[in-house]
């Protein structure tokens, strides 16, 4: 008699099995399959092309009735397991059919997850798995309104880009901060964003729903921990999948996260096997179909008494929504002895990171131009030797073979109509003729008379090849110091083009800018967070884990790992309340050192990282706020005793430093800011060394700027005097604010003064009064949001990790 | 003793380390610097650079490595040895996560003392 097989399940891992096993043998067994679902066999994988309406289900059927009655399988449709029972070697659907078997395949599958939140029984809450899915959203959609659709992985996306398709609104929420994180790095999850909402579809990263709202039992909206709430016609969850394993498990099969098979692909009962998104294989449970399609190929040999094994599968990963190509393979975290090439071409929308380890690809991102994918993909499987293409590798397939040209050599040999300038559509011969009859010799000139690089400025590189190409020896290059080794460009160009292209986070800013590295280094990233800081106040959020432990933490880390508090002493001025606080937290906490500063205040050394929130609390109930000795921004405003009781003075010089410390403490600015005023010029305060300092005269205000008593000493030049304190402290703000517009990070005020030259600045403080008035209001916008006190920030629970440790082992636990 | 033979140790999940950034682990005397890099990879370093023994926790964290936060050595956080021209090596532990779960290796801290 022949041998009996059953399937449990027809999905397309079984759809594959069937097909090796009849053409390798069509009479070894009687086969029967049974489905939950009512209806044959079809490509899942296609369900978001019928979703946006660019297939129908009809399109995607793989195996039709016509084919299991050809092959003489029997499907049971809408069929569903409810238990197999081991010893009579049977199983029974929940229809009530029984049936036998010699060999048994179980393929049941996954099952969406479901977050447990409020409200996610209510009717309007989907899940994206079939065909009855996609029904339910299709007509949902024809009565509009919005969808929102939790979850910015695969699946969510693609059903968000399906329903906006349908006319829907769409938000999508995503808890982490970048899309399909799992898949992607930052820059390009950033892209993917972007690309999401240039076509509608909103999109909240770090989104995190609290409940799903209702009335009369269907669903109204979604509202978020931060109390945000959005309204929803529908609701479609897509946070993940789970094996579907309980059929396994009431059948006392090992089961893990998944059905536990070996490398035959037999689960722990030899005659049962396990196949698909059920199974665990190594430890590992696959969501794509290329490794089922591998294990279904085990399978149907090792049915026949073959010896067949499964080693496990690495997998590549394509977005399936038109416009978009986004296609991920691999491994591509880093590592030790690991290495990475990252082509990041702005103006086109293109990224691609290739992750090698001993001059293997071992990982592959590409975004916006994925053709070259599986060509990675298969050197990537093959673990192919790629160290002779290493330099045009990332290029792709084309670039392979031929003679590598050296870029400037590869740019006079373009054509003379070749696109070099994208924004502005220049192409090479525009340029060349023009450095040619007009002269021109710095890219600033090719700049102004062709407009080539002069708009996002990603062609740079390229403009400067052709230059050199054009001008030969005559071309001399500016030489630009760049940021750090992630990228060319210096700290002006990185500035400038923050500004131009609106970029907002540092991800952005790596990416549109085309850094090298993934995520930057301890050089650009704190540069980079400080500009984002300065030019979008408003809306850009701090990163913490790009500043130096001093600014993440409010106080100054020492050489034995303690750290220094300093509060604010207004102008040096103190109070006995004041110095009474002081001397109870040095007692307290027994602190070891108390010192005055240079800077007319009072220091607090090696405090206890853990005690910093709680002397901060102390300190605060006096009114102390941090006093910034950390920070690159504004530090200290020494004065001297002016009118209040010297014989000499001229102003109020305490009054107006105090004044001038409580308008400008809390801003960050590119390296530190130290501010003096002295009532006469025997300068008591050393407002001649200092950032900005005033001398106090009979007629006013002297204001100073540019001076050094550090590394260097230089004296301040004069910028200008004013009658009245008014008008001086608006100049100084102004003059601060351009320092900060204009500033690289960590270059004090002397040196951007010496490279910009003190003359061009007094033109525009001084002389141009819209100018001032423009930088004083930009001071004064960001101050809104820079002004808040650190400390007590912290004290209320601010960034508490940073100040706790994780976890404190008992001796006993190490043992 | 086998030093094969793993014990891990549970120290907190993976949400408690902010990414690309540190949380402390206290074992008696010694502090272990436990890292989350940007694609949520977790390390484990003594916490004690091996130059002056800076605290490694309170570097900024970029790529595998971590910048000291006294002197900028540059530190790997899978080996623990100093990149580029410096020389040095800090105690790297072993670490896993089990879900969002992570768990740390102590037993060579054991036996080096
Ligand atoms: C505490 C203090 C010394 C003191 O006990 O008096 C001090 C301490 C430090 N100074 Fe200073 N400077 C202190 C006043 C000064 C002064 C005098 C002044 O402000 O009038 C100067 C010269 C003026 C100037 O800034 O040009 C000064 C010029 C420097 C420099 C050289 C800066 C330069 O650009 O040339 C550095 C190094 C640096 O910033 O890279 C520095 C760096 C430092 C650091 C931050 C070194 C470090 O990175 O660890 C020290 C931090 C100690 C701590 O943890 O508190 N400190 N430092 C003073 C704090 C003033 C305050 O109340 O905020
Ligand atoms: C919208 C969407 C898009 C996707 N896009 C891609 C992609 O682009 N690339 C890619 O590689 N993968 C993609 N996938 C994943 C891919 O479709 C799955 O990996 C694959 O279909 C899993 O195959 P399977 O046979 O293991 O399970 P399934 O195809 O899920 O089939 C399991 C079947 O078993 C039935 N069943 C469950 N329990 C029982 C029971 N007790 N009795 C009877 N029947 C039962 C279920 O009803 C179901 O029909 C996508 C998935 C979806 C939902
Ligand atoms: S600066 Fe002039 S006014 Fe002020 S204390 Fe010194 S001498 Fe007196
Ligand atoms: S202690 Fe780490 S670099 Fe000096």
């Amino acid at each position: 008699m022949t041998k009996k097989l059953i399937v449990i399940g027809n999905g397309m891992a079984p759809g594959r099995m069937l097909e090796k096993l009849v053409e390798a043998d069509a009479s070894a067994y009687d086969i029967t399959i049974f489905n939950a679902e009512p209806r044959v066999n079809y490509n899942r994988l296609m369900l978001s092309p019928v979703l946006s309406g660019e297939k129908t289900y009809r399109d995607i059927i793989t195996h039709d009735d016509a084919w299991y009655a050809s092959h003489g399988i029997t499907l049971q449709k809408g069929e569903k397991i409810t238990s197999v029972d081991r010893d009579a070697k049977t199983v029974t659907s929940a229809g009530g059919i029984t049936a036998s078997y010699d060999k048994l395949v179980i393929a049941t599958g996954s099952s969406p997850f479901i977050i447990p939140v409020e409200g996610h029984e209510l009717e309007g809450v989907l899940v994206y798995r079939d065909l009855d899915d996609v029904d339910a959203m299709l007509s949902a959609a024809k009565s509009g309104g919005r969808a929102v659709v939790i979850g910015g992985g695969l699946l969510g996306l693609e059903a968000a880009a399906g329903l906006k398709e349908q006319g829907m609104d769409v938000t999508v929420l995503h808890l982490m901060p970048t899309l399909m994180e799992r898949q992607l790095d930052e820059a390009s999850g950033h892209l993917l964003e972007k690309a999401f909402k240039d076509r509608g579809v909103d999109v909240l990263t770090k989104a995190n729903t609290k409940r799903i709202l209702g009335s009369s039992g269907r669903v109204t909206g979604v509202e978020l921990e931060d109390g945000v709430i959005i309204d929803a016609a529908i609701v479609v969850m897509a946070v993940g999948i789970r094996p579907s394993t309980q059929l396994a498990k009431a059948a006392g099969l090992d089961v893990k996260r998944g059905i536990v098979v070996a490398d035959d692909m037999r689960t722990s009962d030899p005659d049962i096997f396990a196949l698909g998104e059920c199974v665990e294989h190594n430890g590992h449970c696959y969501g794509l179909v290329a490794p089922l399609y591998d294990m279904a190929t085990v399978i149907s040999q090792n049915l026949l008494d073959g010896s067949a094994l499964y080693e496990g599968s690495v997998t590549a990963t394509k977005l399936k929504v038109t416009g978009i190509d986004l296609y991920s393979a691999g491994d591509f975290a880093q590592g030790e002895g690991r290495e990475e090439i990252v082509l990041r071409d702005a103006t086109a929308g293109v990224y691609k990171r290739l992750v090698l380890q001993e001059n293997r690809i071992v990982g592959a991102v590409l975004y916006g131009e994925t053709s070259d994918g599986p060509w990675f993909f298969d050197l990537l499987k093959k673990g192919k030797d790629v160290s002779e293409m290493r330099d045009t590798l990332i290029f792709g397939q084309a670039f392979q073979g031929g003679t590598p040209l050296d870029p400037s050599a590869a740019v006079a040999a373009l054509p003379d109509d070749a696109e070099i300038c994208g924004c502005n559509g220049i192409c090479k011969s525009t340029i060349t003729s023009a450095i040619t009859s007009k002269g021109l010799t710095t890219l600033e000139e090719v700049r102004t008379h062709t407009k080539a690089s002069a708009s996002c400025g990603s062609c740079t590189g390229l403009v400067e090849q052709l230059m050199a190409a054009t001008l030969g020896a005559a071309y001399s290059p500016a030489a630009i110091t760049p940021v750090c080794g992630c990228t060319d460009l210096g700290h002006d160009e990185v500035r400038r083009l923050i500004l131009a292209k609106e970029l907002k986070s540092i991800p952005q800013v790596m990416q549109e800018l085309e850094w090298k590295t993934s995520c930057g280094c301890a050089k650009c990233r704190p540069a980079l967070n400080y500009y984002l800081v300065c030019d979008w106040p408003e809306e850009y959020a701090d990163d913490y884990q790009s500043r130096y432990i001093n600014e993440r933490v409010h106080a100054n880390i020492q050489k034995d790992g303690t750290y220094s508090v300093v509060p604010r002493m207004w102008g040096g001025m103190t109070s006995s309340a004041e110095l009474r606080a002081i001397a109870d937290v040095v007692d307290k906490y027994d602190i070891p050192s108390v010192k005055c500063t240079g800077g007319q205040r009072i220091d607090m050394l090696g405090v206890k990282k853990e005690d910093l929130p709680l002397i901060w609390e102390d300190l605060g109930k006096v009114g102390f706020v941090s006093g910034h000795a950390y920070a690159k921004g504004l530090r200290t405003v020494k004065t001297c005793v002016g009118t209040d009781w010297c014989r000499f003075g001229t102003q109020d010089s305490t009054g107006f430093g105090i004044r001038l410390e409580k308008f400008m403490w809390g801003s960050w600015t590119p390296a530190k800011l130290k501010l003096a005023v002295s009532g006469c010029p025997r300068n008591c305060s050393e407002a001649t060394c200092k950032d900005i300092g005033i001398i106090c005269v009979d007629s006013g205000f002297e204001i100073h700027f540019g001076g050094a008593a550090g590394l260097e000493i230089q004296g301040t030049q004069v910028l200008g005097t004013l009658p009245t304190e008014d008008e001086t402290l608006e100049h100084v703000v102004a003059l601060t604010q351009m320092y900060r517009e204009q500033g690289r990070y960590l270059e004090r005020i002397y040196k951007w003064a010496d490279r910009i030259g003190y003359e061009e600045i007094r033109r525009q403080i001084m002389e141009d009064a819209d100018k001032r008035k423009h930088y004083f209001d930009r001071f004064v916008a960001s101050q809104k949001v820079a002004q808040v006190d650190p400390w007590s920030e912290r004290v209320s629970g601010k960034d508490k990790h940073e100040f706790n440790p994780m976890k404190t082992l008992e001796m006993e636990a190490a043992e | 003793m086998n030093a094969n033979i793993k014990t891990w140790i549970e120290v907190g999940c993976l949400e408690d380390i902010p990414r690309n950034g540190a949380r402390c682990v206290k074992n008696g005397e010694m502090t272990i610097a436990v890292f989350r890099t940007a694609r949520d990879e977790v390390f484990a370093l003594e916490d004690k650079c091996p130059h002056k023994k800076g605290p490694l926790s309170q570097g900024i964290v970029h790529d595998n490595c971590v910048t000291c936060p006294l002197h900028n050595w540059v530190i790997s956080l899978r080996s623990g040895s100093a990149q580029g021209a410096d020389e040095g090596h800090t105690q790297a532990f072993p670490v896993k996560l089990e879900g969002n779960v992570v768990f740390i290796d102590l037993s060579f801290s054991k036996t080096t003392g």
